[in-house]
Parts: structure tokens; C-alpha cells; sequence
């Protein structure tokens, strides 16, 4: 202080002061406006958490694991059947689309970029991307369904492949395109020939990236119950080995029992939900794992 | 001394002396390029000496990084890029439909501007290369991939962490990587696009020193920004400018006495 007041030299053309008192409201403002939009959101969504832990815990049982759904009118059950087949549904579901999913987003990203196949597939797959599902469970059903003639495990895996190919070859594109330009040049420049520099270069500089999003993928199935109405039905008893027939799973569970007037199938569904909830969060801390310890990135 | 001046007598004389009877390794006749309708290269003509280092020196779109992406046409690359004309290398014009780009590629390797190493340990970026010509044993490939690193100086630093990802090297330590990737294919020239623009001075001199080593093995052509660097490490400079070859010749001469006023003017740091 004493120092600048004792500076005589000192210039001072423009006073201070001169922002005015509103633009510093509107500021302060917008802040707590963001602010509380946003607590509004996270109050519903842990309103949500905390009922479903707080109802589903309570049905927690040694049971839950071991016995099959129960009949109307029965005491007691679990969920063993469901569990079983949703964890079948799903992975035949992501081993088909898998494949699928990741080449047809290399084609868009290494081979197809701005080409006309390219950009009507990329429009195809963001419509397939925002399609109700119940569409395609119908359109299963009329392609499996109908011509086998039973509802079956296989028309199941097949909707929710569908359900989750359009969000495998969006991630594996947006992850392609992330790789610079000069890593592709340089694998070239050294005469690999484009797909070894694919295989080996892009994808691998993608590979964190493109996991993420086949577990999203599986996270995003995991809990579909419309696609699986018309094609994996469900069923109160173990399923069939061969999948035909009704296969049990937890969605299409949940919908049922929430609705029935017992108490012991109501406890059911929320044990349930919780359980699909709780495999959708580990799936999702474990995506977002896989992107932290990524050495490429 | 004015701090604009560049002074360039006392950058000459740490490179060797330009060879002008040295073999020709690539000779540049009526070379034309075009980004689709723009061209960027008009009617050059120039040759490449053997075992020299020749500096691409010009301002900003000049033409000079595109003229060195000729050479291994990795231009091909992009669909709206094309060159006529001829670049003549071990008696065949590159150009031509009928040389395979990928074997063009090993015979002319390409260091880029900013170090690109690939999502790979240092060991398999390396062995990238030369396992997509030769099916050798392990030892050999072994003793390919530690002679590379060597002639790269690189090899003290990395040897104990070979099966490490070549991303967690510095900056300095990636380009050498990418260097001695290049030099494990035992390519007969080597491109160098700004190799050290990206790098701090110490990672700088280190790759100059490792240019004056390769220079005694490979043809070196280098895009360079920094006139002293040119002056320091090239036996021959081209000067560039707007696309066309403006004057060409032995360092000392190009920075001593040039010939253009355009020339001139340029190293001396009047425009650019």
C-alpha cells in the first residue's frame, strides 16, 4: 500500500468501477438458475434409486437365487429362472451385434467417410437409433416368430441385437474418427496396406473407446422389455435347453409381477429392478474404468 | 546486433560440405500437384543427391511439404489429390499406376511433424514395419529392432523398457522412435516433414545430430521452417515459393550468395 501510494509516477488514465452493477445479477443469475435445474434432476433420479434400494433390498433372499418364479396364489419364489434367461438373452443379443456393429462403423469411418452409402447408412442408423422398440419386437415376430411358429430365446437375442447394433456402430464410428489422420498417414507411410493399418493402428488407438461402447450396448439391452413381448415372451418355470418357447427374464418379469395383486410377486419385481439396475451401474463404472486406465489415450 | 537479423554465416560450416558429384537418388522432372483444382506445385524440376541432406525451405504454402508428399505418394491417400510429371527413383517413375504405393513406401520412409507413435510398445512399433515384409525369427527381429533403436539414438534410453507403451516416451524420445521405425525397413531415403517444429531445443539438436549420422546411409529430404536448422544439417537447400522452385543449390552457396533476390530477401528475413 505504501509502496503504490508513495509511487508518485504512477498513471491512472481509466477509472475503476465502471462494470455495471447488472451484468455481474445476470451472472450470478444463470449460475444459480443451472444450478438448480440441476439438483431438480439428480432429486428425482435419487428419489428413484432410494425407493427401488429401499423396496428391492427387502426382497433380498437366499431364495431370490435359487427357486423359480412362482405360481399365482404360491408363497415365497425367486427370480433364478429370470435371471438366467436374461443374462442368455442379453449375451446373444451383444455376440450378434457385435460384429455387426463394429464393422459396419469401420466402413463408415475408414472406408465409406463421406461417401453417399456412407451418409445414408449414418441417417438409417440414427433413425434405427431413435426407433421405439416395440417396433422391433413386431418386426421380429413377424420375421421369427410367426414362421417358427413359438415364441423363442433366439427371436429375443435377435430384437435385442437390433436394439443395440446402431449404438455399436455409432460409438465405433465417433471412436474411429477420434484417431488422428497423422497416425493413419504414418502406418501407411511405413507400406501397410490400409487394412493392416486399420486393424492394427485404428483400432487399437480406438480399442478403450469401442469396449465403452459395446457395454453400453449390453447395459442398454439389459433392461429392454418391449422387444422381448413379442419374441422371448416369458415364463414362470425353468425354460427349455434348445431356448424355444417362452424364456423367462427379468424385464418382461418385473412387468408382470408389478402389476399382480399378490405381495410375495411384487417383492419379486423390485428385487428384480434393483438387480438390473445395480448389473447397469457395474457395467458402467466398469466402461468408464476401462476409458480412465486406456494407455492410448 | 539487430535481434531480427538472421544470422546465418555462423550457422554454415557444422554441416559437411554438399557433394555436387554424388549420385543422383531422385530426380524431379515437370512436377505438377493439385488439391483438386488449386495447384500447389508448378513445373518442378530438381535433383536429389545420394547420401545428402537436402533442406525444402519457403514460406508458409509454398508448396515444399507437398512437394516432399510426392515422393512417397501418400497424397494418394486423398481422392482430390493428384500430381503429374515424373520423379524418377532407382529408374522408375514413382508416379506411375504401376509401382505398388506399399513397396514405394519401404524403399522411401516418412517422419512426421509431429511424432506419431503407434498404441503399441516401443519393441512392436518398430517390428510394425519390418514384419510387413519379413517373416524372421524372433531373434533376428530382436537384433533388427535393437539396431534400429541404436542408429536412432534411442537405444540406452529405451532398452530397458521395451515392452513399455511408446506413448509414455517424451516427445524428443517418440520422434527418434519414429525415425528408427522408419530406418528398421532400411528404407534408401528418408522424408522429414518439420521433424523437430513440435520439440523443445535439446530434442531438437539431438535429432539434428541423429540427421548428420543417418546422412552417411540414407538420402535425407527435409521440410524445415527454421533457416538456421537448414544451414546447420543440409549439404543442399531449395528455396521455394508459391509453388514453384525458385533456386537450388549447395547450402553455403544458397545462404552466402543466392543467385534470386527472392532468395535473398527470404533468408535474411525480410519476408516469409
Amino acid at each position: 500500500m505504501d509502496m503504490v501510494s508513495k509511487n508518485a509516477r504512477m498513471t491512472s488514465a481509466k477509472p475503476w468501477g465502471r462494470v455495471r452493477r447488472s451484468r455481474y445479477m445476470a451472472d450470478r443469475a444463470l449460475k444459480v438458475i443451472c444450478a438448480l435445474f440441476t439438483m431438480l434432476g439428480a432429486f428425482f433420479l435419487g428419489w428413484i434409486l432410494l425407493m427401488l434400494l429401499i423396496e428391492g433390498v427387502s426382497g433380498f433372499s437366499p431364495a431370490l437365487f435359487t427357486q423359480t418364479t412362482p405360481g399365482p396364489g404360491t408363497q415365497g419364489g425367486g427370480i433364478a429362472n429370470a435371471l438366467v434367461g436374461s443374462l442368455i438373452l442379453t449375451f446373444l443379443g451383444i455376440v450378434v451385434a457385435t460384429p455387426v456393429g463394429v464393422l459396419a462403423g469401420t466402413y463408415l469411418a475408414e472406408y465409406g467417410k463421406g461417401s453417399k452409402l456412407a451418409e445414408t447408412i449414418r441417417f438409417l442408423n440414427d433413425v434405427l437409433l431413435a426407433a421405439p422398440s416395440i417396433l422391433i419386437g413386431l418386426f421380429v415376430y413377424t420375421l421369427m416368430v410367426q414362421p417358427m411358429g413359438s415364441y423363442s430365446g433366439w427371436a429375443g437375442g435377435v430384437a435385442l441385437a437390433i436394439i443395440a447394433v446402431p449404438v455399436i456402430v455409432r460409438t465405433t464410428e465417433d471412436m474411429l474418427r477420434l484417431v488422428p489422420a497423422s497416425l493413419r498417414e504414418a502406418g501407411a507411410a511405413l507400406g501397410a496396406p490400409l487394412s493392416t493399418v486399420i486393424m492394427q493402428v485404428s483400432w487399437r488407438a480406438a480399442r478403450a473407446g469401442m469396449v465403452t461402447g459395446v457395454l453400453l450396448a449390453t447395459a442398454r439391452i439389459a433392461g429392454e422389455t418391449a422387444p422381448l413381448l413379442f419374441t422371448a415372451l416369458n415364463n414362470n418355470f425353468w425354460f427349455k435347453g434348445n431356448l424355444m418357447g417362452g424364456v423367462s427374464n427379468l424385464p418382461v418379469m418385473i412387468y408382470q409381477f408389478a402389476l399382480a395383486p399378490y405381495e410375495n410377486w411384487r417383492e419379486l419385481a423390485w428385487a428384480g429392478a434393483l438387480l438390473i439396475t445395480m448389473s447397469i451401474l457395474a457395467l458402467s463404472v466398469v466402461a468408464r474404468l476401462i476409458v480412465k486406465r486406456d494407455p492410448a489415450r | 546486433m539487430s535481434p531480427i537479423a538472421v544470422n546465418t554465416s555462423s550457422a554454415i560450416g557444422h554441416a559437411a560440405a554438399a557433394d555436387a558429384d554424388a549420385p543422383i537418388r531422385i530426380a524431379v522432372r515437370d512436377l505438377n500437384f493439385f488439391y483438386g483444382d488449386a495447384q500447389a506445385l508448378k513445373n518442378v524440376s530438381l535433383n536429389f543427391h545420394d547420401r545428402q541432406v537436402t533442406a525444402l525451405i519457403g514460406p508458409s504454402g509454398c508448396g515444399k511439404s507437398t512437394l516432399l508428399r510426392t515422393f512417397n505418394r501418400i497424397y494418394s491417400l486423398y481422392p482430390d489429390q493428384r500430381a503429374d510429371g515424373q520423379i524418377i527413383l532407382d529408374g522408375q517413375n514413382v508416379l506411375s499406376p504401376s509401382v505398388d504405393v506399399n513397396e514405394l513406401r519401404a524403399r522411401v520412409g516418412m517422419v512426421f511433424q509431429k511424432p506419431t507413435p503407434f498404441p503399441m510398445s516401443i519393441y512392436d512399433n518398430i517390428a510394425f514395419g519390418i514384419r510387413l515384409y519379413e517373416k524372421l525369427p524372433k531373434s533376428e527381429l530382436d537384433g533388427r529392432v535393437e539396431e534400429a533403436l541404436k542408429k536412432a539414438a534411442l537405444w540406452n534410453e529405451a532398452k530397458d523398457k521395451l515392452r513399455q507403451s511408446g506413448l509414455g516416451l517424451s516427445g524428443g524420445q517418440q520422434q527418434r522412435l519414429c525415425i528408427a521405425r522408419t530406418i528398421a525397413q532400411n528404407p534408401e531415403v528418408i522424408l522429414l516433414d518439420e521433424p523437430t517444429s513440435a520439440l523443445d531445443p535439446i530434442s531438437t539438436g539431438k535429432i539434428e545430430e541423429l540427421i548428420e549420422q543417418l546422412r552417411t546411409e540414407f538420402t535425407i529430404v527435409i521440410v524445415t521452417h527454421n533457416m538456421q536448422q537448414a544451414a546447420r544439417i543440409s549439404q543442399f537447400t531449395a528455396f521455394m515459393y508459391l509453388g514453384e522452385l525458385v533456386e537450388f543449390g549447395p547450402t553455403n552457396k544458397m545462404f552466402m550468395t543466392p543467385t534470386k533476390k527472392q532468395t535473398q530477401d527470404y533468408i535474411t528475413g525480410r519476408f516469409g
